[in-house]
């Protein structure tokens, strides 16, 4: 059986693109294996890179003997801190909070190292072969020092320091306030406690990172080629720091091999690529191993949460009370501390809380940094107040959806301002949790359930009704632009280009991005071609994350669309002897009001616009437009998932038995590319609930540094599924699209979530720590005695 | 010591002097500039540089060059034929099987060897032969649907 989905709406015209389940473009260059991805970078005279890097968790660095590998035959030169750091700069977080303290993060270790893997030296050589030959022949001399390992122990006082520099373990303290917590509290008929971890993940991307960098002497000017999801924002970054203009560089985004956030950054490495391109004058590579990307792309999650929470006894939530520690690991990294602040913002749900109060601690310790993986500090929000309205309901006896329901907002509500500021911008959760509902076959499902706990077998059935926030922006909340950019050009020939300044990497705009651009200009869609990922054609850009790409890029796309058509029309109005105000458009077609049969298409007026011999007074030539689209607030998709799964009582395996979700991620565009998204995040987030966990041991070393330690969900642990969705367009922009990319990773772990717990509850357990591995799962059972 | 091999790559005869250590991975992707071929781990895992060896699906970064010596080998640029798509690229294509594209020719070499030894394979037998490869975007679900139409299409 394979996924029940139900079909797009049928559209009027053959000409209507959007809306349609189309088949992707950029498909066939990938499926002939002759895409070109970062390491697929031919350049002639390459030389390749690669990086002695830290044993030890926490080391200061006595020594460091280069002599060896530099007489190895083939090897070009090996650098280390001291010989580079001054000149490549230092790795720049773009959102730093008010207060914080953070280390200096050159991009090469200076006198100590702090986290295993941390880079010391970098090898360049003819051949990847010799470079790696040459890293066993860089001596270095390491004094071991105890590692920071546990991020509750480091706030204790006395605890050893990760940077000693600053005198504390706080990275940064971060709080949010939202009504009178003290009176809800008060106020409640119930309090209770619970503890919640969100365990340290690995983003895993199947292709590891990887940049490329040539210097064009001749032109003082570099170009980038790096697997990342954000070539504009590095080019933002990057100059300053290895001392070039900003307008002599160049970034390209080859074909990336998946980013889900590890690509959302800006790394030593290409900082570090880039500046031995320019000093050897010899284009220069390096491409990640899995090892090195299990242990230096950033990791996720990892945060430990108190939260205190006041309910009434008729289900009504007023108030959560929290207390967040990030173990954020040795450096800040580019958004490391706004990851957390989403989960404050966010921790509310889709709930009408009365109160809430969230304190964040970011604590340093002798680890990988974390960052934004997919979902970024909403997966956790989401996670907390899914399973406080389990709990809710748990204590007082009631049905989860009835609590749910409670304290929900009505769709009549919007755009409805939570109790922490956001104003969520629209939406309709009962709509989406009924249909959930109809498409799981509740009763049914409760039958089942019944039935299962009958015969004494563990079967539980979880939900989840999550919201998120999406589409980042507005600029004034975003460190470096929340707006994006696209521009479209009408060639001489009629044919088009469209440039955006996202950066789709599977994602799928330059098909979706088409669909937008044919149903504007009334086109077929195969006269669109969709740039994108590199800062010579794009000229601005703020890139790929946070789910924005469709709803602000396509937004950029429209508004460019609209500028050509109107200025087309005063054309057109010259061409068919009419006043501009009397020339209407439709279907790709400019004519007279009234007199649709004479009209002119883009063929003809794009030939007159730059052979320009005919132009009316004041017609500049040509017929392209670019904008920038400053986005008025966030989006806020949401949606209901509902899982029924099965615990084997002797191994303690949970078997996901039906996934069903509705999702609403605002108007669609292209509902097949958003099944696979769906489909996507909802396997990393089994994998989140079910297996996936990064571990360090006492002394700071990566027990996970590989797939064969390192989990990842396979094509067996994947349920069948039935998906559905509703559709409630975003006001923020004129698409009404909201965003899909972190859906199914939000709102997928709790609802497994709730299913263990629910399959487990006969045993009278109420909690188990994520991931709900086998082992932790059976020794849960086993401390209840394992039997009913 | 470099040795001397002569490999067929989809059809075309391979011959170069290279060192014993050489993954055939690396052959394919930078003696035969073949880098449809990917590598995703080096550790036999991820499946991302699976070729077939003599109509086997081999992960590529197991083997040697060396020890490929006199084979055929047939990499994701040798699926199509005279320009026409192998039923597995199309039902990738058709079923939205790639997002990234990155583990897609090694999941698509399996899913050739297991359409040539079972040509009507059920979705749990889909799911078996797939296990070996991992995709970090798609969720496995839409490849699944896309080897299913290969087989659909190829018994056509
Ligand atoms: S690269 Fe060969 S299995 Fe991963
Ligand atoms: S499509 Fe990206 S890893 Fe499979």
């Amino acid at each position: 059986m394979s996924t029940t989905t139900e079909k797009p709406p049928v559209t009027k015209s053959t000409q209507k693109y959007i809306g349609r389940a189309m088949k992707r473009v950029e498909d066939p260059r990938l499926l002939k294996g002759v895409g070109t991805y970062v390491d697929d970078v031919q350049l002639a005279g390459v030389v390749h890179a690669e990086f002695v890097r830290s044993p030890h968790a926490n080391a200061s660095i006595k020594s460091i003997n280069t002599d060896a590998a530099k007489k190895l035959p083939g090897v070009i030169g090996v650098f280390t801190g001291a010989d580079i750091n001054e000149k490549a700069g230092t790795i720049p977080c773009a959102s730093p909070l008010p207060g914080g303290k953070s280390p200096v993060h050159t991009v090469l270790a200076g006198s100590r190292v702090y986290f295993v893997g941390h880079p010391v030296a970098v090898v360049v050589a003819k051949t990847r072969a010799i470079a790696r030959d040459a890293l066993e022949l860089v001596e270095v001399d390491y004094e071991p020092i105890p590692a920071v390992i546990d991020p509750e122990k480091a706030l204790e006082k006395g605890s050893a320091l990760t940077h000693p520099e600053l005198g504390t373990n706080v990275a940064f303290t971060w709080g949010l306030a939202g009504g009178d917590v003290d009176a809800a509290f008060k106020e409640a008929d119930r309090v209770f406690k619970l503890r919640i971890l969100h365990q340290r993940v690995t983003p895993m991307a199947i292709e590891p990172r990887g940049c490329a960098a040539s210097w064009h002497s001749g032109e003082s000017s570099l170009t980038l080629w790096t697997s990342t999801q954000i070539p504009h924002l590095i080019r933002t970054l990057l100059p300053g720091m290895i001392g070039i203009p900003e307008n002599k560089l160049r970034v390209v985004t080859p074909e990336v091999g998946g980013g889900f956030g590890s690509k959302l950054n800006l790394y030593s490495e290409e900082a570090v690529v880039s500046h031995l391109a320019m000093r050897l004058n010899r284009p220069t590579k390096w491409i990640e191993g899995r090892r090195e990307n299990a242990a230096v792309t950033i990791h996720g999650r990892d945060q430990i949460g108190d939260h205190e929470v006041a309910i009434k006894n008729d289900g009504t939530v007023l108030a959560i009370r929290s207390n967040i520690i990030a173990d954020i690991g040795s450096y800040l990294q580019l958004l490391t501390p706004a990851i957390p602040t989403l989960t404050g913002l966010m921790i509310g749900g889709c709930y009408k809380l009365k109160a809430v109060k969230v304190d964040i601690t970011g604590v340093h310790t002798n680890k990988m940094s974390a960052d934004a993986y997919r979902g970024a500090g909403r997966p956790e929000a989401t996670y907390i107040i899914e399973r406080v309205m389990d709990y809710v309901a748990d204590e007082l006896g009631l049905d989860p959806i009835e609590v749910r329901l409670k304290n929900m907002p009505q769709s009549g509500e919007f755009p409805f301002t939570t109790i922490t500021g956001l104003q969520y911008d629209s939406g309709n959760y009962q709509a989406a949790l009924e249909k959930a509902k109809e498409l799981a076959q509740w009763p049914r499902l409760l039958k089942e359930r019944e039935n299962a706990r009958a015969e004494g077998r563990l079967f539980g059935i979880g939900l989840s009704t999550y919201v998120e926030i999406c589409a980042l922006g507005p600029s004034k909340i975003m460190a470096a632009g929340g707006w994006e950019w696209g521009c479209v050009r009408i060639e001489i020939s009629g044919k088009v280009t469209v440039i955006t300044g996202a950066t789709p990497h599977g994602q799928g705009q330059e098909t979706s991005f088409a669909q937008i651009a044919a149903d504007r200009l009334g086109i077929p869609i195969e006269d669109i071609v969709v740039l994108r990922g590199d800062t010579a054609t794009a000229h601005f850009g703020r890139d790929t994350y946070g789910s924005r790409a469709t709803a602000l890029g396509g937004t950029a796309i429209a508004m460019s669309i609209d500028k050509i058509i109107e200025k087309t029309k005063t054309l057109a109005a010259a061409l068919l002897e009419a006043a501009p105000a009397d020339i209407e458009f439709a279907e790709g077609k400019f004519f007279v009001r009234g007199s649709e049969a004479k009209s002119i298409g883009w063929g003809q007026l794009a030939s007159e616009a730059y052979v320009a011999k005919n132009l009316p007074p004041g017609f500049e030539p040509g017929l392209e437009a670019s904008s920038f689209f400053e986005p008025p607030n966030c989006t806020f998709p949401f949606g209901t998932h509902i899982c029924a799964v099965e615990v084997d009582r002797d191994t303690g395996q949970v078997k996901i038995l039906k996934y069903t979700a509705v999702d609403d991620c605002g108007k669609q565009v292209n509902p097949l590319l958003i099944e696979g998204q769906v489909q996507g995040g909802i396997a990393q987030s089994l994998g989140a609930a079910l297996m996936e966990r990064t571990v360090y041991d006492e002394n700071g070393q990566l027990l996970t540094g590989e797939f064969m330690d390192y989990a990842i969900p396979r094509a067996l642990d994947i349920p069948e599924y039935a998906l559905g969705s509703t559709e409630t367009p975003s006001p923020s922009n004129l698409l009404g699209v909201k965003g899909v990319g972190e859906a199914g990773t939000i709102g997928a772990t709790p609802c497994i979530g709730n299913a263990v717990i629910d399959a487990l509850s006969p045993l009278g357990i109420r909690h188990v720590d994520l991931p709900f591995t086998p082992e932790r799962v059976w020794r849960a059972i086993q401390e209840k005695g394992g039997t009913l | 010591m470099n040795i001397s091999v002569k490999i067929s790559v989809n059809g075309v005869l391979h011959e170069a002097e290279v060192e014993p250590r050489l993954l055939l991975a690396h052959f394919l992707r930078e003696t035969c500039g073949l880098t449809g071929t990917h590598v995703g781990c080096e550790t036999s895992v991820c499946g991302a540089c699976t070729v077939l060896v003599d109509g086997q699906a081999v992960k590529s970064c197991t083997m040697f060059a060396v020890q490929a010596d006199g084979t055929e080998v047939t990499t994701v640029e040798g699926l199509a034929s005279n320009g026409e798509m192998h039923p597995v690229q199309e039902g990738f294509w058709e079923c939205h099987g790639l997002q990234c594209g990155y583990c897609t020719p090694g999941m698509m070499m399996t899913a050739v060897q297991l359409l040539e030894r079972n040509e009507a394979p059920s979705r749990d037998d889909i799911r078996h032969a797939l296990d070996g490869n991992l995709c970090r975007c798609t969720g496995y679900t839409h490849i699944i649907d896309a080897v299913e139409y290969a087989a659909k299409k190829g018994r056509a």
